[in-house]
């Protein structure tokens, strides 16, 4: 309905593909970064995708059985399967000689961190012909904020609250990933949605497992305001909490090199899971950042050119 | 959400040809209007809107449409202010819903 009505008007230019193929109406909450990650990514696929999700926010979000607000064929699947069934269906799809159609698994940070890791583990070791998004929001947050592999040190969750908050880093799933010698694998942020899209069309176009690690932040569990949610995805890249690379057949490659970068402070500043931390420990997570930025021009520099052959 | 009816048979398929070509059709999450979860309007002014369509493309839900200048569905609208938040002309101002 929305494109019928921008024809009839001025055209005016988008930076990003105007095709809408997700539906408003879903029940995510106000402000929801994972909504805007779906709604990026299927600009790009298009119709001709099918999804399978796992237990996480976006088997919530798209509705209850007869209605969805994808607009995509959905299947839902078993918390660990995400791989294995998007694997299947990839299969399935080339036994019965059809082209054309995008394979994608979708999975929070719990379904890939944790609990999908070993379906995601074999699916990119056997090669499989899909794209495994994972949209990373820092906790299980569909069944109430508890902590996961991805929670970064210093935050709070209902499962490490404040007075023991998590301590430890979190998992690098970008190296292990890589590790698997895939083709593609990059990070992404729903705050530049120009770069993610970009990223999902280069994945479509290849094939063998491609590998995506999007972040996409929770109002409700990282406690800020609804409207913060891009600001706050913006400033993880602008401070180099989140830095934006890309990994094909092994060559890195930093999309965005940030010259300046914001202290990390106003970053947690501006979310009330690090509302506890101390002086010592906001400059322990700064040193932590810097040392991951370092390792990461490290790696570009070591890997970056594609070997002459 | 819509109820369904109670007298309403379900739809049997006889046969390949007559199921829709795809098992969920586009969009019936439309049903569901989120309106009512809004406790502030988002409402554009129209004399400092330049048609930047940031406003677009950070909506979550979306209901802004991609037109000079945008317009926002307010059925589906949830009120979560990011397209206050981003707007670079403050074109976008916050009401209080129900006033």
């Amino acid at each position: 309905m929305c494109a019928e009505q921008a024809v009839k008007k001025k055209p005016v230019r988008l930076t990003l593909p105007e095709q809408e193929v997700m539906s408003p109406g879903h029940l995510a909450c106000q402000g929801c970064g994972a909504t805007l990650a779906m709604r990026y990514v299927l600009k790009s696929l298009g119709s001709k995708t099918i999804v399978s999700i796992p237990a996480c926010c976006w088997a919530v979000i798209d509705g209850p059985f007869p209605y969805s607000a994808a607009g995509i064929p959905v299947y839902h699947c078993a918390f660990e399967t995400a791989a294995s069934t998007a694997s299947g269906i990839s299969r399935a799809l080339s036994a019965l000689g059809k082209t054309g159609i995008t394979t994608l698994a979708w999975a929070g940070d719990g379904g890939t961190f944790d609990i999908g890791l070993q379906a995601l583990s074999g699916a990119a070791e056997r090669g499989e012909n899909l794209i495994y998004i994972v949209y990373d929001n820092e906790a299980y947050m569909n069944t109430g904020i508890q902590r996961s592999s991805s929670t970064p040190h210093g935050a709070w969750t209902t499962t490490t609250p404040v007075k023991h908050y998590k301590k430890g880093p979190k998992k690098n799933i970008m190296e292990i990933m890589v590790a698997h010698h895939i083709p593609y694998a990059a990070t992404a942020n729903i705050a530049f949605p120009e770069d993610l899209v970009r990223k999902v069309d280069k994945a479509k176009a290849m094939r063998g497992t491609r590998f995506i690690h999007l972040y996409a932040p929770c109002p409700t569990g990282w406690k800020h305001a609804p409207s913060l949610t891009v600001k706050i995805a913006r400033l993880a890249t602008e401070s180099n909490v989140f830095p934006l690379y890309e990994v094909e057949n092994g060559v890195y490659k930093i999309n965005r090199i940030v010259k300046n970068p914001k202290p990390v402070k106003d970053y947690l500043l501006m979310q009330g899971r690090f509302r506890h931390l101390t002086e010592d420990e906001v400059n322990r997570i700064q040193n932590e950042v810097n040392g991951q930025w370092e390792r990461i021009v490290k790696l570009e520099q070591a890997f970056g050119n594609a070997p002459e052959s | 959400m819509a109820k369904k009816k109670n007298d309403e048979k379900p739809i049997q398929y006889r046969c390949a040809g007559e199921m829709p070509p795809l098992p969920v059709s586009q969009g019936t999450m439309r049903v569901n209007k989120t309106a009512s979860w809004r406790s502030i309007r988002p409402r554009i002014i129209k004399e400092k809107c330049k048609s930047c369509m940031i406003c677009w493309k950070v909506c979550p839900e979306p209901c802004i449409a991609p037109t000079d200048p945008p317009e926002i569905d307010y059925d589906f609208c949830k009120g979560c202010g990011i397209c206050i938040e981003e707007c670079p002309f403050d074109a976008i101002v916050s009401e209080e819903e129900g006033k």
